[in-house]
């Protein structure tokens, strides 16, 4: 059975990363991009508390909507633009596949 | 001079933890932490948050946690310095450590357990270029003294909690305040998101909603702060800036000790949880080792086994006897 999605991950220094990923382990998108040792901290653990895992989506993906709570962790984090999530919020299941996403850079 | 046998760096739940295994040892316990509260990450980020795998509890809200925490270990006296940094580390003849924080308090201990999480909670500086050069110079990240700002121009960044609050308190003590925020809503609390609303309406703030905060400039002092708008960019004149944007962990001062860190964390030996420097110790979240998971339960485990190896550094000449609380109760101090 091959459940796996493609994501494609472009880090800080522009370089692009193909990944799979399973859509039936309940990952979400920041700790795949940690098991795949890209420079994400996801300090948080995924709660949607810390922003440290913030991303930009390239592609036009249907995705669910920022909860308040990761809005609110957005007012925290800085390089904001209109297309910032944090990537702890973003459930990889099959309709993401080939998603296409840039680290946000990160502040001091 | 406080002296005491462990000096526990960090009070969350693993710093809390310790406490107790070592005072069934009748080891004493002296907490530093740089949050003004104990509980760490729990009471800083989440403390109504439920946790689900601390071992007896089904669900249990973080805060919860903290606060039987303390409740638990109180037999055993432990001390603390809240609102300091550990930052200077000395070794003295007899073996010991002298710590001294950022606000010159000396501590002695014959051993250090650091539990010190993600790292020491700081404040979270936007990335504007040069705003460092201005940090006391105009540039606040907190309110110490907000009689600091009468009769001044502020601009205060931000869209929580303390970013509201103190609009509100300055807005009565400053000559002029602005307040620019990224998004048209707020998040804290809704009295206070009222209020502020309030005070914009009668025009006693400025307040700058989908905005950013992009440049400073300033001749030694701050002068200026550049605002970039839907709109426009435009050079607003004032006396501070205040941003206030959260905190978040960072290894801080520790990481200057000669400790063997990777990716931040400490690396330990898991016979013990003993670090590279012979009498310290590294537990819970902030260290490192091959199969380590960042988890309450795994750091009150390390707590347990650090405690007994501490103990032979402090009791070198003495057996150590295990003995179950079920047995033996708990003696604490007096």
């Amino acid at each position: 059975m091959d459940e796996n999605i493609k994501l494609v991950i472009v880090d800080r220094e522009g370089t692009a990363h193909d990944l799979e990923a399973p859509t039936e382990m309940n990952f979400n998108l920041m700790e795949i991009m940690r098991a795949a040792e890209l420079p994400v901290e996801g300090t948080c653990g995924g709660m949607a508390l810390c922003a440290s895992c913030h991303c930009y989506i390239n592609t036009d993906h249907e995705l669910n909507e920022p909860s308040d709570d990761e809005e609110d962790m957005l007012d925290q984090a800085f390089f904001v633009e209109s297309n910032s999530r944090l990537s702890c919020q973003i459930p990889i299941t099959k309709n993401i596949d080939g998603l296409k996403v840039t680290l946000a850079p990160v502040s001091e | 001079m406080i002296k005491t046998d462990i000096l526990i760096i960090g009070a969350g739940p693993c710093g809390l933890f310790t406490v107790f295994e070592a005072g069934l040892l009748k080891l004493k316990c002296h907490l530093i932490d740089v949050l003004p509260q104990v509980g760490g990450q729990l009471s800083e980020i989440y403390p109504k948050k439920p946790i689900y795998d601390i071992p007896g509890f089904p669900s249990i809200l973080a805060g919860e946690l903290v606060d039987n925490l303390m409740q638990q270990i109180e037999p055993f006296k432990p001390t603390f310095t809240l609102g300091e940094q550990a930052c200077e580390i000395k070794r003295l003849d007899d073996g010991s450590f002298e710590v001294t924080s950022n606000k010159q308090t000396i501590i002695n201990a014959k051993v250090i357990a650091i539990a010190g999480g993600l790292g020491s909670f700081e404040p979270r500086k936007p990335p504007i270029p040069n705003l460092a050069t201005f940090e006391d110079q105009g540039v606040d990240y907190m309110v110490k003294d907000p009689e600091k700002y009468r009769n001044k121009k502020i601009l205060i960044a931000g869209g929580g909690d303390s970013a509201l609050d103190w609009t509100i308190e300055l807005s009565d003590i400053a000559e002029h305040i602005t307040m620019i925020h990224r998004r048209n809503s707020f998040r804290g609390a809704l009295d206070s998101v009222d209020k502020v609303m309030e005070l914009s309406k009668a025009g006693k703030i400025d307040l700058i909603t989908e905005a950013q905060a992009i440049g400073v400039k300033g001749n030694g002092k701050l002068d200026a702060i550049e605002i970039k708008t839907k709109e426009n960019n435009h050079w607003l004149d004032v006396d501070y800036f205040i941003p206030l944007f959260g905190l978040s962990p960072k290894l801080g001062p520790i990481a200057d000790w000669g400790l063997s860190i990777t990716r931040s964390a400490i690396d330990v030996d898991t016979l013990d949880y003993s670090t590279n420097v012979d009498g310290i110790y590294a537990i819970g979240d902030i260290n490192n080792y091959e199969g380590k998971l960042k988890l309450i339960l795994c750091g009150f485990h390390e707590a347990t086994l650090m405690v007994q190896s501490a103990f032979k550094r402090v009791y070198p000449d003495q057996k150590l006897s295990f003995k179950y609380t079920t047995v033996s109760g708990v003696n604490g101090f007096s």
